[in-house]
């Protein structure tokens, strides 16, 4: 799950991260007294998206003057942003964070992720802050220092120290650097996150370390012990889809293709959608149905998939291990009746009791196309396709 | 033989009295698994399914004599059940259970490291199928019917693409010596490469199939290890070549987040360390049997 800016801000502050003076506003009227209340000459609204780069997108306005604030939240409030993070969809704006403007004398990139490879938590931090990690590692993989935490004990003082140095910090803003790196440790470690990014951490013109931005992701296994950090989604940054696709307890990725896929079992589903694209066609979604296909959970799905208007022709591809493979087709008739498909439908069926399912497929009186084999049923839903293309 | 389970394999189940639980374990014992009890704290003493039930594990150890346990245990409490798993001396577990999270799991092998290497548990999983050593034994959820005996190694990450691997290849007649599910979460028991070196030690395996998926870095480390320390050939196919990059794709590790983690990229790496691709997931199979023939 991810949180934005100010949500962030709010949580490393609570564990010594120093930010700048903001507050969050909902309007123009909001966004103009909370810059009178920080109080200076020069501030900025930044767009609270799940999403970074939106400075590129025009989601991020440095303001002089009451007005230009003013014109910057109506212009950003509602406003459909796109960055590269987003997909061309975007992402829409409905909170502004205002902060006072800082005077940036020097950039850095911090980072704290699960790294897979060591199993445990690792720093990651470079003085080329500003840009993006990835883009870092291209221009200049060299500046990267990884640290790896021993998860024993927790991150030691001296780690951050050697980051601060190899950081080139002068040595009065040593501390600073400690404090801030101890901190987003923790709160990496007690919150269950999964990713705390601030990008840039800036030293400003008079020796202070503070945060620019914040980014932090959290494991969604661990929700259940975090109701503090469940309380902060903000459902208006996902894919409606993919949110009632979760909601149902069905894993959903919407892709560009026009082949909608049920499937259980992750592995199988990527595998399917890999012999869809093998076979000439584009697969829709991603879907994992999960273990067992009930009529009801068949039907939540058609529903999902079908949701999809680029969707010409339906694949479902079901490996029945501890389901059957009757009680399966069951699931798939009854939810075929009921929301009456219009569309071609390929069925796959395979493992237990394979030959009463396929009887039930073919017994229903239903126009479903059947497959005996992974290629078959691939190349089937692409014909089927294509037939359904050449028809509109 | 087989690797890290037989039908001598004395196996205690861990949340036995549970719905699934229960469930997986009349299926494992149908199957010929050597079950010998089961722990859920608080119902020590009693029996279920006509087997003995304990509080601890380390009491069920004692009396039974057991060498490996099987996870039921719900996402809160399944790493404490692990961890209890390790201290309790069984030298094999397998964790069933899907959704346990990410900072449990670091703890988990931080505390199975404190073992010294002959007294050190192999944990399977979470979020995985489990192990099957077909016509012997097995520790997992998977329909054991689909699995035929033979030659060949399986380690995969997703449990119904195992299964597609494994009837394409019984319906050409060829045979497993053990499959493992090592589950598709990030940070997981054993590696890829951790089971191909048993996979390499086994004298009833001639070759091994390794059925990865886009995400972190386990399918390249294997393909690397193969090509230092291994005689028996080695197959592999990465499924999610149409995912998109930064999306999870089901499983909580299924996600392309760095370099490398891209199944284009992943089947390159493997084709430079000489593992033999199957191109397309119906393929597996056929790609099998040419291996295979070449072994003779």
């Amino acid at each position: 799950m991810d949180i934005h800016e100010y949500q962030a801000k709010e949580i490393l502050s609570g564990f010594g991260v120093s930010i700048p003076q903001g507050g969050l506003a909902y309007s123009p009227e909001q966004a103009v007294y909370r810059a009178t209340e920080i109080g200076g000459e020069k501030w900025v609204v930044k767009a609270q998206i799940h999403s970074g780069a939106r400075g590129k997108a025009g989601g991020i306005k440095v303001c002089n003057n009451d007005e230009e604030i003013w014109q910057a939240a109506e212009e950003l409030l509602g406003k459909r942003l796109v960055t590269h993070q987003t997909g061309p969809q975007g992402k829409v704006c409905h909170r502004l964070y205002i902060e006072a403007a800082t005077d940036i004398r020097k950039e850095i990139y911090l980072g704290f992720v699960l790294d897979r490879a060591q199993e445990r938590v690792s720093v990651v931090a470079s003085a080329e802050g500003g840009m993006e990690i990835e883009e870092i590692a291209v221009k200049n993989p060299k500046s990267i220092i990884r640290v790896a935490v021993e998860p024993a004990v927790g991150m030691q003082p001296f780690q951050a120290r050697e980051i601060a140095f190899a950081l080139g910090l002068d040595k009065s803003m040593v501390n600073q650097a400690v404090t801030t790196l101890l901190g987003c440790y923790r709160a990496f470690r007690d919150l269950d996150a999964t990713m705390v990014e601030i990008n840039p951490l800036v030293v400003t013109g008079d020796n202070r370390l503070l945060a620019l931005d914040a980014k932090m992701g959290f494991d969604d296994n661990a929700l259940f012990r975090r109701p503090n950090i469940s309380e902060l989604r903000d459902k208006s940054q996902e894919d409606p889809r993919e949110m009632r696709a979760a909601d149902r307890g069905l894993s959903y990725v919407g892709l560009a293709g026009n082949i909608g896929c049920i499937i259980n079992g992750a592995g199988l589903a990527m595998a399917t959608m890999d012999m869809i694209k093998h076979a000439g066609g584009e697969p829709a979604n991603f879907l994992d149905i999960g273990g067992g296909a009930s009529p009801e959970r068949v039907e939540k799905a058609f529903n999902l998939v079908l949701s999809d208007a680029n969707v010409q022709a339906m694949l479902v591809n079901i490996f029945a291990g501890i389901n059957r493979c009757d009680w399966v087709a069951e699931g798939v008739v009854q939810a075929v009746k009921k929301i009456d498909l219009k569309l071609p439908l390929v069925v796959r069926l395979s493992g237990t009791n394979v030959n009463e399912g396929r009887r039930i497929l073919k017994d229903s009186g239903l126009p479903i196309i059947m497959a005996d084999t992974l290629a078959e049923a691939a190349e089937k839903a692409v014909a089927a396709w294509k037939n359904a293309a050449a028809k509109k | 033989m087989a690797i890290l389970l037989d039908e001598k394999t004395r196996v205690i189940v861990q949340g036995f009295t549970g719905q699934i639980g229960t469930f997986h374990a009349s299926e494992m014992i149908a199957y010929g698994t050597k079950v010998v009890g089961g722990v859920t704290p608080g119902k020590g003493g009693t029996k279920h399914l006509n087997l003995p039930v304990f509080n601890t594990m380390k009491e069920a150890v004692a009396e039974t004599g057991a060498t490996a346990s099987i996870i039921f245990i719900p996402a809160p409490f399944a790493a404490d059940g692990i961890m209890e798993a390790a201290d309790s001396g069984v030298r094999y577990c397998v964790c069933i259970t899907d959704g346990i999270p990410s900072h449990d799991m670091i703890r988990v092998k931080r505390y199975m490291r404190r073992y010294r290497v002959d007294q050190k548990m192999i944990l399977t999983g979470p979020n995985c199928a489990g192990t099957i050593s077909p016509g012997k034994a097995m520790m997992g959820i998977m329909p054991g019917h689909i699995y035929m005996q033979g030659p060949v190694g399986v380690i995969g990450r997703s449990g119904t693409l195992g299964y597609e691997a494994a009837s394409q290849m019984k319906a050409i007649g060829i045979g497993i010596s053990t499959s493992v599910g090592i589950g598709g979460d990030p940070i997981n028991g054993s590696s890829f490469k951790d089971h191909l070196a048993l996979f390499e030690q086994d004298p009833e395996t001639r070759v091994v199939v390794m059925i990865g998926e886009i995400g972190g870095p386990q399918e390249a480390e294997a393909a690397h290890f193969a090509k230092e320390n291994m005689k028996k050939p080695v197959i592999g196919y990465i499924a999610g070549l149409t995912a998109p990059k930064g999306r999870r794709m089901g499983h909580a590790g299924a996600i392309i987040s760095a370099y490398g983690e891209s199944a284009a990229e992943k089947v390159e790496i493997l084709q430079e360390c000489g593992v033999t691709v199957v191109p397309n997931p119906a393929a597996f199979g056929d790609v099998v049997k040419q291996v295979l023939a070449k072994t003779k």
